[in-house]
């Protein structure tokens, strides 16, 4: 795992030791809060419905167990004893106060954790494919070269004040875990004909209030450009980025409007003017940070089958369950990557408390190598698990609800923290996800509906990517009440597409029966249990499930 | 205290306070409450214009941040805020959380 160098720890050190003062000097009168928010904001701290809430970044959505057990402990001390993971791959706690924030910040230091540039107009955390660097399917691990764009991003002097905020994703599998088509900038590492590393460089993606695909610029960067290229993209962005208008300003509308052919222009002119320059990386200094990545050495393959697995599964229904969605292929035999889902029937999307953190510390140094990793679609992945332990490790995941069998299936649902937290929000997303969890909770029924994403933002914001949901769902504030959009079709992966708002709205009481209209149509209308929802959407088209919500028109 | 006032839009102050951010009311006394029903409810006029001027006052002290009147409307002979908004902010979160959401989710 990468380890902060002298630069970093000092850093990090010297920006707690300044948000300490400006804590301080706030709360003794110095500082209004006009003047203290911009500051709070850099320090990743905002203030919501019933508290401030601390957002802290987790880089590639990666953590270490001491990182984990920090933030069980920091939720035990200064919050309510759990935290929230979120579509950025990082971790919220809802109730820290104001006065506790640089102490926090203190002991999130000491384990290599900040929350810098997790808010305001600059490059945010870059996330990542959360089963990088263990997957079967993977060309190479990106995180090495999100490390890279994390230290040139990283208070970069050009770019602390870009036009809006700025969200990289990086993927290193054809299959796009990592939804980078809706990122400002989505890095595809590949391989060209020869072996060489590169990247296919897609730009302007983005949801929110104006939600679009990003266009493929380059369709091979080589490795040692990335930077050069990134700071060409970042330069044309943060001179002709709208910075007039808010709703304008992120670099989706500029390829938008300017168009991506003139995009791919401008970058390349400044590309022409400084890719020799400091920003070409050697590769001898990429191949020196890919080595913090690298496998851990003890992980050695074992044969592909497991007699204790084989038997376990044999006598336990719900292993087998639980096999079949939450483990997935490993690149080295006889392993598996496993995937801890934090949406248990009925419960908050994303929330772990304290005690389930510590657990999880626990399990991944005796079954993962001391590896856990963060997923964008709020779960959290234990990678590198023999195929030996998988029976210990499901029962000890099972005994603290952490073992849901779900992944990918409908219960398995993105939701924003909604009005129950956010004070952006028009209408609340978690007990609309734990109504539609419960409505579809029996394991025969999920299974039967087969692959199925849910999304759901409580606002236009749309942190929970409800645009790129299959049924993606968003809330509204109609006359005082809370009123629900369904959107269809939508998807963050490699094919990525625009979920079509399907008619008028539905209230609280009514969302969930829509959505579970929804359903039934797909299942009377499918060509049979392989063609999984995206499939049967996209090949009949809205009419069926309009026709089966609002009547023949 | 809460008197039904006929026919007058009633309002309340609410706030954040600041050390620690939690959602509280102007009361009575000019002091900050986290419990609704002990807030101070004026209606338009001079009282809410004197409640609006305690609360800045209170900003500028630097005890509370972001202070707005909201309007009340009486439900069961109680005062609630009218807005869903205001209401889950006098509330707290409408769904359980932490361990004792793990405990309902084990019950249940
Ligand atoms: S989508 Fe809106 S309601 Fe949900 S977390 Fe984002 S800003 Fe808040």
């Amino acid at each position: 795992m990468y380890r902060y160098d002298e630069f970093d720890r000092d850093f990090v050190a010297d920006r707690v030791a300044q948000f300490r003062g400006q804590v301080e000097r706030r709360i003794s009168g110095e500082l209004t809060e006009d003047q203290f928010k911009p500051l709070r904001l850099m320090n990743g701290v905002y203030l919501q419905m019933h508290a401030y809430m601390l957002r802290i970044a987790v880089p590639y959505g990666t953590l270490n167990p001491s990182q984990m057990r920090m933030l069980a402990f920091v939720g035990r001390k200064y919050d309510r004893g759990y935290g929230h993971f979120t579509t950025r791959q990082n971790l919220q706690f809802h109730w820290p106060a104001l006065k506790d924030v640089p102490e926090i910040l203190g002991h999130l230091a000491s384990v290599e954790m900040h929350s810098i540039q997790t808010s305001g107009n600059c490059i945010r955390n870059v996330t990542a494919d959360h089963f990088a660097g263990a997957a079967a399917d993977e060309v190479a691990d990106p995180r090495p070269h999100a490390e890279i764009l994390r230290q040139w991003s990283s208070l970069h002097p050009e770019f602390i004040f870009l036009p809006r905020k700025f969200k990289i994703a990086v993927t290193g599998a054809e299959r796009d875990r990592a939804a980078i088509q809706i990122h400002d900038i989505g890095l595809h590492l590949k391989r060209d004909a020869e072996g060489r590393l590169g990247f296919a460089v897609y730009v302007g993606g983005g949801l929110g209030r104006t939600p679009l695909i990003a266009h493929r610029i380059n369709d091979f960067l080589p490795e040692a450009d990335l930077l050069s290229y990134c700071e060409a993209i970042l330069r044309v962005y943060n001179q002709f980025g709208r910075r007039d208008n808010k709703f304008k300003a992120r670099i989706k509308i500029l390829v938008h409007e300017a168009g991506a052919d003139e995009i791919r222009r401008q970058v390349d002119e400044e590309w022409e003017r400084i890719r020799h320059s400091a920003l070409a990386l050697p590769v001898d200094e990429i191949r020196r940070i890919e080595a913090y990545f690298a496998l851990p050495a003890s992980l050695s393959p074992r044969p592909a089958r497991s007699v204790v697995l084989d038997r376990a599964v044999a006598a336990n229904p719900a292993l087998a369950d639980w096999l079949e969605r939450n483990t997935a292929r490993h690149r080295i035999s006889g392993h598996a990557m496993v995937t801890v889902s934090l949406k248990p029937i009925g419960g908050t999307p994303g929330d772990v408390t304290s005690d389930q953190m510590d657990l999880l510390a626990d399990l991944s140094e005796r079954y993962s190598h001391g590896e856990i990793r963060v997923s964008h679609e709020q779960n959290l992945i234990l990678p590198h698990v023999a195929l030996d332990d998988l029976p210990a490790l499901h029962e000890a995941l099972a005994a603290a609800s952490l073992a849901t069998p779900n992944a990918g299936l409908v219960t398995d649902i993105i939701a924003c923290p909604g009005l129950d937290y956010c004070s952006l929000a028009n209408a609340r997303s978690i007990p609309v996800a734990q109504r539609i969890s419960e409505r579809f909770g029996s394991q025969a029924r999920q299974k039967e509906i087969g692959d199925l994403k849910i999304k759901i933002s409580g606002c236009i914001n749309a942190c929970g990517h409800h645009h790129v949901g299959h049924i993606g769902i968003l809330g509204v504030e109609k006359k005082g009440e809370e009123f629900y959009q369904l959107t269809l079709g939508g998807s963050g992966d490699e094919h990525a597409s625009l979920g079509e708002i399907i008619g008028p709205g539905f209230s609280g009481a009514d969302v969930v029966d829509a959505v579970e209209t929804v359903v039934d149509t797909y299942l009377k209308v499918r060509s049979g249990p392989e063609e999984d929802f995206l499939a049967a959407y996209r090949r009949l088209g809205k009419e069926p499930f309009k026709e089966a919500l609002y009547g023949a028109a | 205290m809460y008197k039904p006032a006929k026919g007058t839009a009633q309002k309340a102050v609410i706030a954040n306070r600041l050390d620690d951010g939690r959602t509280v009311f102007l009361d009575e006394a000019g002091n900050w409450t986290p419990d609704l029903a002990e807030a101070r409810f004026v209606v338009p006029g001079p009282e809410l214009d004197a409640a609006n001027a305690r609360a800045e006052a209170e900003l500028k002290a630097r005890i509370i941040v972001d202070p707005y009147p909201i309007d009340i409307v009486e439900v069961d002979g109680r005062p609630v805020p009218a807005r869903i908004r205001e209401r889950i902010r006098a509330e707290g979160p409408t769904v359980t959380y932490g361990e004792a959401e793990y405990e309902k989710l084990r019950a249940g």
